[in-house]
């Protein structure tokens, strides 16, 4: 079943003069179509200005399309009416965890969310606890924001969109900003969420976070050149390449081997699949270079 | 370091006072406050504050805090004493030196006044003390709700203290930030002079708008996906419940109330 689907999705982003007529248009997205399946991980790749963000927020009606249709869970998002459903279905986390805190207190601003839905008082609690739980920040659940670190802080953004129990999470670079051990955090939070069944779109450019995804879309100028598993994506280098996109490191040098004719299978993607094959070559015999 | 400043005072504890509801808590402070100025002698002026210091005594709050709640105000309180203690006449002459005269009502009345902000002060901090910024905002819109049906933006005004509260430690921060990156870059901000100095400001300033202004740009963003959509319909994590134990407070501060009126009736 779908989630989200684009259909022929185009956006520019308009400059107004004083009067508020039109000076100049910016297209941002060029004809996407693009579903997303319910349970699906997907990494959004693309390098700055590629639209890739513009398109994420155009699935919870941040944005609304200028030409096209999007989808989310067959609700039309230009429909007014209901895009409280729709934001409920689709959450966002966003790039700077400081500026999508809004309370002064962690279990404030995850109840944040469902105080504008008008939940209960004792419901909310109930679901603030359960989402601070699984995102493991219940312990500081009568901090100030700003006195955790950035993967904390992450964290507690995920878990005020994990309260309002929405099918599907968009994530616009979240570990940008975060140092190493965030990033590892906030990653490993993600998967957690997607075993349970939450659909994940991740955007990013990091390609190792990206090789971590069930499905990879990559974008250049506003439209989508490349679809398929990770496996597939990372084995066209110079494709990749082409668009100002890295590979990971293992399959940059398992491409490098390859082009210098080492006999390595094209989609290596992490170090102990890479150290496997090459362990294999290396007891089959002594000609390395053929 | 800068990030380390608390805003507002709150001293976290769970004595009676820190469980009253801040909007009872807030129309005590309003009624103790009263309560000073209808008191018309020292009678009367020593049971509220016999009653303040209880307060605290109750709150847990040590006394060492009530000194410090009174520091930013010892100005105020050195020129009303100096101003009675000098130009209100009496019959009876205290004192008198060159052209200096006190009078006996001019020491009291000096006195008296000093006392009375003293008290104020005091018990005004207490509120602060006991109540955490977010109980305060709440009971601020609580309180205030009546005057929605004027058009009056009460929930907005509390969402923006809510809201500023949450940023004044991330905007101090980052105030600490910028400075250190333009005094990197060579700017001159510890210049003396009146103009000097304000020009040494712009660039901090300019960056820090700048700044603050995306930031909100994003908070807005970001309270748009979570479904934000004004004061209509929307509930509370935590509810402001009156429990007997504020209604106890109610009454036991009229009371104090009543025996004060009755004491500047009776001398």
């Amino acid at each position: 079943m779908e989630i989200i689907k684009t259909e022929n999705l185009y956006f520019d982003y308009e400059i107004y003069d004083d009067k508020g007529n039109v000076v100049e248009k910016n297209p941002a997205l060029h004809g996407v179509n693009l579903t997303v399946q319910k349970g699906e991980f997907l990494a959004v790749l693309g390098h700055n200005g590629s639209g890739k963000s513009t398109l994420a927020k155009h699935f919870n009606g941040i944005l609304l399309p200028s030409r096209g249709k999007v989808f989310v869970n067959n609700i039309d998002v230009s429909d007014d009416s209901r895009i409280y459903e729709i934001r409920q279905t689709v959450g966002m986390v966003f790039q700077n965890p400081d500026n999508q805190i809004v309370a002064a207190i962690v279990e404030e601003d995850v109840a944040f969310a469902l105080e504008n839905l008008g939940v209960p008082p004792d419901e909310i609690r109930e679901r603030i606890d359960e989402a601070m739980k699984l995102v493991d920040i219940y312990k500081y659940h009568k901090h100030a924001p700003h006195r955790l670190s950035g993967g904390q802080k992450q964290r507690v953004a995920i878990a005020g969109v994990i309260a309002m129990r929405p099918m599907c999470i968009v994530l616009d670079e979240p570990t940008a900003m975060l140092d190493p051990k965030g990033r590892k955090e906030v990653m490993g939070t993600i998967k957690m969420l997607n075993e349970k069944g939450i659909t994940i779109v991740l955007i990013t450019h990091y390609m190792e976070e990206a090789a971590q995804a069930r499905r990879v879309v990559v974008m250049d100028k506003g439209a989508i050149i490349m679809d398929g598993t990770p496996k597939e994506i990372f084995s066209e280098v110079e494709k990749l390449k082409a668009v100002g996109l890295d590979v990971p490191q293992v399959t940059e040098l398992a491409y490098e081997l390859r082009k210098a004719g080492v006999k390595l299978p094209a989609n290596i993607l992490n170090e102990d699949e890479c150290a496997k094959e090459l362990a294999v070559i290396l007891k089959e015999g002594r000609d390395l270079l053929q | 370091m800068l990030k380390d400043i608390t805003i507002g005072q709150y001293f976290p504890g769970d004595s009676v006072i820190h469980r009253l509801d801040a909007r009872f808590k807030i129309v005590f402070s309003i009624l103790a406050a009263a309560m000073l100025f209808t008191a018309q002698n020292f009678i009367g002026l020593g049971i509220a504050a016999v009653f303040i210091i209880m307060c605290y005594a109750v709150s847990g709050i040590r006394f060492r805090m009530i000194l410090k709640s009174l520091k930013p105000i010892v100005p105020l309180i050195i020129f009303t004493g100096v101003l009675n203690l000098f130009f209100i006449k009496g019959e009876e002459i205290l004192l008198s030196w060159w052209i200096i005269t006190i009078h006996t009502d001019g020491l009291r009345t000096s006195a008296f006044m000093v006392v009375r902000i003293i008290t104020l002060i005091t018990g005004m901090s207490l509120l602060t003390y006991t109540s955490s910024p977010i109980m305060l905002t709440d009971a601020i819109e609580s309180l205030l709700s009546p005057l929605k049906k004027l058009r009056f933006p009460v929930h907005e005004l509390a969402m923006m203290m809510m809201i500023a509260l949450r940023f004044i430690p991330l905007l101090i921060e980052e105030t600490d930030k910028i400075m250190m990156a333009q005094k990197a870059r060579g700017a001159n901000l510890d210049a003396k002079g009146l103009i000097k100095k304000a020009k040494a400001l712009i660039p901090i300033l300019i960056p820090l708008f700048i700044s603050a202004f995306k930031r909100a740009n994003e908070l807005a963003m970001a309270m748009e996906c979570r479904c934000y959509r004004g004061g209509e319909g929307r509930t509370r994590l935590k509810k402001l419940k009156a429990s007997i134990l504020d209604f106890l407070a109610f009454g036991l501060i009229l009371c104090v109330f009543g025996i004060i009126i009755a004491n500047n009736f009776a001398f």
